[in-house]
């Protein structure tokens, strides 16, 4: 070490001695470069650098008293600077080709620009080459810090002071991070790879130079744990985007419909993710263990198919409807037993059911609820129409497309908008006739609550009199009368969509707004149309629940003849054993509305499936082939291909979804139903798409729908758990079926598990924390605090909304500046020209004011010169 | 391969996708062996015949900007640069940044009135008038043109494109 520093110590010397010799010069330097003005300061550094050592000679002697290591650190600085100043060399030399290049386009620029003077070329020039010291800046420094690097690890790494060390490590992360953040760079690949791999050598081999001793250990043990987790996240990142199906799919669809179309299929290929897990949920949690642990089939009354319906209940026509043995199956809620822990694992069946059912919602709202976030974020708050025709012009072209037709499409679409664009600029529409539009408006809505109304009466009359042939027994009624409710429904469901439309040809509107009036329709048509089959629902579960009273009646008179009967015969006898199926059971309403749900789903899906066949694909063949032997082009005429309806589509699997929400509590294998729906509509839809459709011929924006889509998907899952919340909470559970059977209401379980499984304590505190004298203030406390983040949340838009308009103002201010400059300049050329035609006379004139009038001269000059670029300027 | 992973926004397996598209461009100029970096580049009428690249406008721009040569002929490298920029993981910023090199038909570093011109006759396809065109860009200009200097400098871009709701979806290329 000393040795070193002796060293260390001689070449200082020898150093400083070269440096008195230059330094008289570059003092001089120095000071002439301070006296040139600052435009120039740019070319004094680099002239300064390339004194570089004198510079750092000239500093070193002005720290001559400072002890050594301040020394070593200044003289590492110099070199540095020398270093770089190498580089750039070494840089220029390596992009001359680009730097002529440059140059050349410099010269061009100048001769476009025509009366630029010298000086303001030089100064573009010194940009340029500014430019492209500070783009080479990060690949620059890094080599530097490697030479520095270098240089430390000759002295070996025992010397390091704490410092150093600490820089190290800096320069270490430093690398470390550029590595990470690497593939953002707008580099040329070459570049890139090269930097990395720099980088990696680098941390490679400084990065055991850190710590000391044991810590030093430790610290390569660290930096080895990292590797292996970085290569871990690594593999599981390509595990993951392994795993995400139908890529290809939807990639081929993109390619050939453009990004709104595969927006569709984007949205459904979410929700299957979002069913799996619900699917997971009920099936890992309340139908394996039921099925497994619970009490076999045939060992309750529950649990077995009733005397009188047994002899059919395996016929196809039956299971299809979801009763006989499908009824007392897992999938429905009646099959559950109210024992409170099953099997040996004591696992909690009542209390997992209700718990999934709770969790079912809760992970969807948050599901819903992150996404839409998260959309919002991507938006980039574009909700300003200031960049109108640019974000046309930039954004308006889909990258996705690959197919001729779509790409056909496309531009004509892209011409028409900005005809229309054109147009809007140059006059706000006239209304021809604004009563006309208005009539027709409002008969236009008038029809359609007419429609509303009609359908939700249409509804309400099928239930009442499908639970009248119920009632009466359905056997004796044909295959309509008992499906009525359901296909009723799905016949609304498509057909109504297509009256809306034709209604929506009176009123007029501009394609996206009509867009949004058709799907706000459909919306309430389908909500209307589910709220009047719950209402009606739920005037079938209070007739139920009467039935059930007379049965409990009905159920002990039926008990007690059975003990007296045989009382009288043998007191002493077994109980008697009745076969499960041979005992009376109440009609247990929550089957009842599971069942109802389920077939509605089936049929919904059935009913999409034989549009899409019908309506697509019979169509496609028949126009196909027809036009053969038509006598008109049934391929451009009237029939023609059918498009891709995506706002329709995803409705419908929004409320499909909703339909599983609300029906999930009573018969939990919806989710199971819908993922296989969802997984056969996949397939089906693509293959429909790809060979029966053709691209659209409005192509509408994909994106910024999106979160619209969302906002319907949260309001259809509120309003489909508000039902079923309310028949939780308020309906007590049938007496002999499902888990919750015995209790007063289904929420008790909770009570009951907080008394006997939690320990005293837990229980005295919970319904400490539930008493509305906690309740109420944390309430309060929450809305207080969401009024306080709505309302800063509204001064930031503020805040926002005034620095914009401050922009504007400044961006409005700096033109009429250049307008006004321009104006001046116009006139002071005006003058100059009077003054030019003036001057020669003058000349003649006075002959002994020549030096004076040089003078004039170049300030006329100048002057021309100036609004000369002005009025170029003002042209571009 | 570690590195390329590092380099772009692709997995392993998408790599070797990539890898394989490329390939297939042209099988008797592109070596299936990659460790020794062979030095190959396909010309700019392979590339643009790509059934993702072939629709679109702005197909020559796109390669002439990735491609190291300038002049459209891509290596293996440059076409994973182009992929990786274009596909959906990269950033808004690099996406602009990429997106102004393509419209910036002159390579000035400014979109001046004859890429602007240019680009909406090739997105419309020529189908508007001298006028139309003219007054669309200048209303284009007119809205995004923040220093005044009568052209779209890459801040002005950059500022333009991030408040664009449509970008993102429609600046990619999924492959």
């Amino acid at each position: 070490r000393a040795k070193e520093k002796e060293r260390k110590k001689e070449r200082d010397r020898k150093r400083r001695r070269n440096v008195a010799r230059r330094a008289s010069s570059a003092r001089k330097e120095g000071k002439e470069l301070e006296d040139r003005p600052g435009r120039e300061e740019r070319r004094g550094r680099k002239k300064r650098d390339k004194e570089g050592k004198g510079k750092g000679g000239e500093d070193e002697r002005q720290e001559e008293v400072k002890n050594d290591t301040v020394a070593k650190t200044l003289k590492n600085f110099s070199n540095e600077n020398t270093r770089k100043l190498e580089q750039k060399e070494i840089e220029v030399v390596g992009e001359e080709d680009g730097d002529t290049e440059e140059k050349r386009k410099n010269g061009r620029s100048e001769k476009g620009g025509k009366r630029e003077d010298n000086g303001r070329g030089e100064t573009v020039e010194k940009k340029q080459k500014k430019k492209r010291v500070e783009t080479s800046a990060e690949h620059e420094s890094s080599e530097e810090e490697e030479d520095e690097e270098e240089k430390v690890g000759e002295e070996k790494p025992e010397v390091l002071s704490p410092e150093e060390l600490e820089k190290l490590k800096e320069e270490v992360d430093e690398r470390k991070k550029l590595i990470s953040t690497l593939r953002g760079k707008p580099w040329p690949m070459r570049k890139k790879l090269l930097t990395l791999r720099e980088s990696h050598e680098f941390v490679e081999k400084y990065e055991g130079a850190l710590g000391k001793g044991k810590s030093r250990k430790l610290y390569a043990y660290k930096v080895m744990m990292l590797k292996k987790w970085m290569k871990f996240q690594r593999d599981f990142e390509n595990f993951k985007t392994a795993c995400v199906p139908w890529e290809m799919k939807i990639k081929e669809i993109e390619s050939h419909f453009g990004s709104s179309v595969a927006s569709y299929f984007i949205f459904l290929r979410w929700m299957y993710g979002i069913n799996m897990i619900l699917f997971g949920l009920t099936f890992g949690l309340v139908m394996v263990p039921e099925a497994l642990m619970g009490r076999p089939y045939g060992s309750m009354p529950r649990k077995t198919v009733p005397r009188a319906d047994e002899a059919n209940a395996m016929d196809f026509a039956v299971l299809w409807d979801f009763g006989g043995y499908a009824q007392y199956s897992v999938l429905f809620y009646g099959y559950y037993n109210s024992q409170r822990a099953i099997g040996w694992l004591k696992f909690r069946m009542p209390l997992s059911y209700f718990l999934v059912g709770v969790g079912t919602v809760a992970y969807s709202y948050m599901v819903v609820i992150r996404t839409m976030a998260r959309n919002a974020n991507e938006d980039g708050g574009g909700d300003n129409n200031s960049f109108n025709f640019s974000w046309k012009m930039f954004t308006s072209w889909d990258y996705l497309i690959g197919n001729p037709e779509t790409a056909d499409n496309k531009f004509a679409s892209i011409t028409t908008s900005f005809k229309e664009a054109i147009l809007e600029e140059q006059e706000s529409r006239k209304d021809d006739n604004i009563h006309l539009t208005r009539f027709l408006r409002v008969l236009a809505n008038f029809l359609v609550l007419c429609c509303l109304a009609g359908s939700g009466y249409l509804i309400y009359f099928v239930v009442r009199r499908s639970q009248k042939f119920a009632l009466e027994g359905l056997e004796s009624h044909s295959w309509w009368e008992r499906n009525e409710v359901n296909m009723v429904m799905s016949l609304l469901g498509m057909f109504c969509p297509m009256l809306f439309d034709v209604i929506s040809a009176l009123e007029n509107y501009h394609p996206r707004i009509a867009l949004q009036w058709q799907l706000g329709r459909i919306f309430a048509l389908f909500l209307g149309n589910l709220y009047t089959f719950i209402i009606a629902l739920m005037d079938e579960i209070n007739l139920k629940r009467e039935e059930e009273e007379v049965l409990k009646l009905n159920m002990t008179i039926w008990e007690a003849s059975l003990y007296n009967g045989t009382l009288g015969v043998n007191s002493t006898a077994p109980p008697i054993t009745v076969h499960p199926a041979d005992i009376p059971r109440g009609p247990c309403w929550e089957t009842m509305v599971g069942q109802e749900f389920v077939r509605l789903i089936v049929s919904d899906t059935m009913t999409t499936y034989i549009t899409l066949l019908i309506g697509d694909f019979l169509r496609a063949v028949l126009v196909r082939f027809l036009n053969y032997c038509w006598c008109w082009d049934l391929e451009a005429g009237f029939p023609s291909y059918s498009e891709f309806d995506v706002s329709g589509n995803v409705l419908g699997l929004i409320f499909n979804q909703g339909m599983i929400w609300m029906g999930a509590f009573y018969a939990p294998c919806l989710p199971a139903l819908n993922v296989l729906r969802l997984h056969v509509s996949m397939y089906l839809q693509c293959w429909a798409v790809m060979c029966c459709n053709v691209p659209q011929e409005r192509v509408f924006k994909a994106s910024g729908s999106n979160n619209f889509y969302m906002a319907m998907l949260l309001v259809i899952l509120f309003l489909s758990t508000l039902p079923a919340i309310y028949t939780i909470v308020t309906i007590p559970p049938s007496f002999d079926c499902g888990p919750f059977s015995g209790k007063s209401r289904m929420f008790d379980v909770i009570q009951e598990t907080l008394e006997s499984d939690f320990p005293a304590w837990f229980g005295k505190v919970f319904s400490y924390a539930s008493n509305p004298g906690l309740v109420l203030p944390f309430l309060l406390l929450m809305v207080l605090a969401i009024y306080y983040l709505q309302s800063t949340s509204k001064s930031y838009k503020q805040a926002n909304l005034e620095l914009k308009k401050k922009l504007q103002t400044q961006n409005e201010e700096n033109k009429k500046k250049t307008k006004m400059a321009a104006l001046k300049a116009a006139m002071d050329l005006e003058e100059a020209q009077k003054a030019w035609s003036e001057a020669p006379r003058q000349q003649r004139n006075n002959n002994a004011s020549q030096q004076s009038y040089t003078g004039e001269k170049n300030t006329v000059t100048g002057h021309l010169v100036s609004s000369f670029v002005f009025v170029w300027y003002l042209k571009i | 391969m570690l590195h390329l992973q590092d380099c772009t926004f692709f997995t392993r397996k998408e790599i070797l996708r990539l890898f394989d598209r490329y390939r297939d461009l042209a099988p008797q100029l592109v070596p299936l062996d990659y460790t020794d970096q062979p030095d190959v580049r396909l010309p700019y009428e392979l590339i643009g015949s790509m059934p993702e690249l072939k629709d679109n406008p702005f197909r020559q721009r796109i390669a002439e900007v990735f491609s190291e040569d300038g002049e459209g002929n891509m290596t293996l490298d440059d076409f994973l640069d182009m992929f990786s920029v274009l596909s959906e993981m990269a950033p808004r910023d690099l996406k602009a940044y990429y997106a102004f090199k393509i419209y910036d038909f002159n390579n000035d570093d400014f979109l001046c009135k004859s890429d602007l011109e240019k680009t909406l006759n090739k997105l419309t396809r020529n189908e508007l008038t001298e006028d139309e065109v003219r007054m669309v860009c200048e209303k284009v200009i007119d809205e995004a043109d923040l220093d005044n200097d009568g052209r779209l400098s890459l801040e002005d871009f950059q500022h333009m494109i991030v408040r664009a709701p449509d970008f993102l979806s429609t600046f990619h290329i999924r492959i």
